[in-house]
């Protein structure tokens, strides 16, 4: 179905990063978004660059596979170079394509804004990418506990998002296999004008709807049946914890960070 | 129409780390007319090869033929709602494909898509609602107030009004009482002798195989293990347990009797009284009539 966009899938593996506390990908995820607007130069673009492709190394993840997933993403990525390069007007012109002046300052702006958008969704793609949804609520309920203090119902929070989470591979098998049985009974999703493709979508939703309240009513059951009530005073199966790993990680990033500042201007 | 499966292969998700091959090398032929069982374990291809059927997916090699239709990999016939006006599909568990207001709207779902018109669509379903076993009062209801077995029969009458030349039924009684998996299967038997369709039954069941195919293929790990008229391929219980699968309940049966009395009485498709019948000549007869 929809195999060229990536993002959120995960791609089992046995990689560092796959074995990384999801708390430290997260963390380190965070600051790489913050610190990559502050690159300004040749270098620090180089290093920001450098990380972020040996993280892809590492994963194993084959490189076809990111870059065939990016698709969707690469349009925007040239859409909002040309923008940059047709619109800022600073420094000599370089060159002049069908009457429009194009001036260095536009193709080093370009340059830099559209790099700064690939690193930033390789760098988030990598995150959903080598964690399991599981593990990436977990981290976040363990990051939002202090928040519980304030009455913030984190753990509430946490278990909504892993039931959501959860439950997308099975609504969309639910999709498909709906949309093929209505695809047999002569719906056309793909062709024809778009009012009578928006009208082809209700045979898809209302069983879809159907089956999610049913789905929604036999899950609650079926905890209450094996005693859940609520957060208080649950234990976890899977306990995260630092190990020197994340250490070694943390550390690495520290020295990106500084690299990046002390060769910034340059 | 007949169908012809030509070396077919098809690999989902090709290309990525997921990708995972559900048909291998697959060939065989159903001729016009037959009623075909198709039997294999949970994750045999059973349910990719359906979709073949109808066009639902293309083989990622190889050729399938339905009629005058072509399927490849680079070759899309244009007239794709023409196959599937032909090629009817019953999908497992079909009420999950329930969505409109009153049951005969859905009914007519199917047909007004295919461009049937509202007489002949009138008509259709006015034949169409004794022979599945609802009443004509149930039309104006929703299909969500009926109960798990006539939603069932619902989705199987949508099914059936577009008047398909093929019927593709992938387990159609699947979670219905016993006495409901009868009247449905012997629907669509009788269906299948005076429509004179082409049947295609995916099941699990080695009963309903031997009770109402005349063809069967037995399918293993996205590959055609075993192929034959039932009494031929049903009674290998060797060959059928290497797969996951076992012997229908009357050729058990028949084992048995010849373990314990050393008298073989050969399979051919009885029903269990035919078989009480024979036991019982066997039996009296002391052997008389080899």
């Amino acid at each position: 179905m929809s195999n060229s966009l990536i993002i959120g899938q995960y791609v089992p593996g046995n990689s560092i990063i796959h074995r990384l506390d999801p708390r430290t990908k997260i963390t380190i995820i965070f600051f790489f978004v913050f610190v990559v607007f502050f690159a300004n130069s040749l270098l620090s673009y180089a290093i920001l660059t450098a990380f972020a492709l040996a993280s892809v190394a590492t994963t194993r993840i084959p490189i076809k596979f990111i870059v065939k997933g990016l698709t969707p993403v690469w349009f925007l990525i040239v859409f909002t170079f040309l923008l940059h390069l047709f619109v800022t007007k600073e420094g000599t012109v370089v060159a002049e394509v069908f009457s429009f002046k194009i001036y260095s300052g536009a193709l080093i702006q370009g340059i830099a804004i559209s790099m700064r958008f690939f690193l930033l969704i390789l760098i988030t793609s990598l995150l959903t990418l080598t964690t399991t949804p599981i593990e990436i609520t977990d981290a976040i309920e363990d990051m939002l506990h202090p928040l519980k203090k304030i009455k913030f119902p984190v753990h509430e929070l946490a278990l909504m998002m892993s039931i959501s989470l959860r439950f997308i591979p099975t609504l969309m098998q639910e999709t498909e296999k709906i949309s093929r049985a209505q695809a047999s009974r002569g719906v056309d999703f793909k062709t024809g004008p778009i009012k009578e493709r928006a009208k082809a979508v209700v045979p898809l939703l209302v069983p879809l709807f159907v089956s999610a309240f049913k789905r929604a009513e036999e899950l609650a059951m079926a905890m209450e049946a094996r005693g859940y009530h609520g957060g208080e005073g649950r234990t976890k199966l899977r306990e995260l914890r630092i190990e020197k790993r994340d250490i070694a990680i943390y550390v690495l990033f520290l020295f990106v960070i500084a690299g990046l500042f002390l060769t910034r201007n340059y | 129409m007949d169908i012809t499966f030509e070396n077919v292969n098809y690999i989902y998700q090709q290309g990525t780390p997921f990708a995972h091959k559900a048909i291998k090398d697959l060939s065989f032929h159903i001729p016009s007319g037959s009623f075909v069982a198709i039997i294999g374990h949970t994750g045999s291809g059973k349910s990719t090869l359906i979709q073949h059927l109808n066009g639902l997916v293309h083989p990622s090699a190889g050729t399938v033929t339905i009629g005058n239709y072509r399927l490849t990999n680079d070759e899309k016939p244009k007239n794709m709602k023409e196959l599937r006006s032909k090629v009817g599909v019953v999908f497992q568990y079909p009420e999950h494909q329930l969505f409109e207001e009153t049951v005969e709207k859905d009914i007519a779902f199917g047909p007004e898509n295919f461009g049937v018109s509202k007489e002949e669509i009138a008509k259709r379903i006015q034949e169409i609602i004794p022979a599945v076993g609802l009443s004509g009062e149930m039309l104006k209801r929703s299909p969500f107030d009926l109960s798990g077995g006539q939603m069932r029969r619902v989705a199987i009458a949508g099914v059936l009004a577009i008047k398909p030349d093929v019927l593709v039924l992938d387990e159609p009684t699947a979670g219905l009482d016993p006495r409901g998996q009868k009247e449905i299967m012997n629907m669509f038997k009788e269906l299948h002798k005076k429509e004179g369709l082409t049947t295609v039954l995916v099941t699990h069941s080695m009963e309903d195989a031997v009770q109402y195919a005349d063809h069967v293929i037995i399918l293993n790990k996205g590959t055609k293990y075993m192929e034959g008229r039932p009494e031929d391929v049903l009674t290998q219980q060797e060959a059928l347990n290497k797969v996951q699968l076992d012997v229908p309940e009357a050729v058990q049966f028949l084992l048995n009797f010849e373990k314990r009395f050393g008298i073989k009485i050969p399979f051919q498709r009885q029903t269990t009284e035919e078989i009480a019948r024979d036991v019982h000549r066997y039996l009296q007869g002391g052997g008389e009539n080899e």
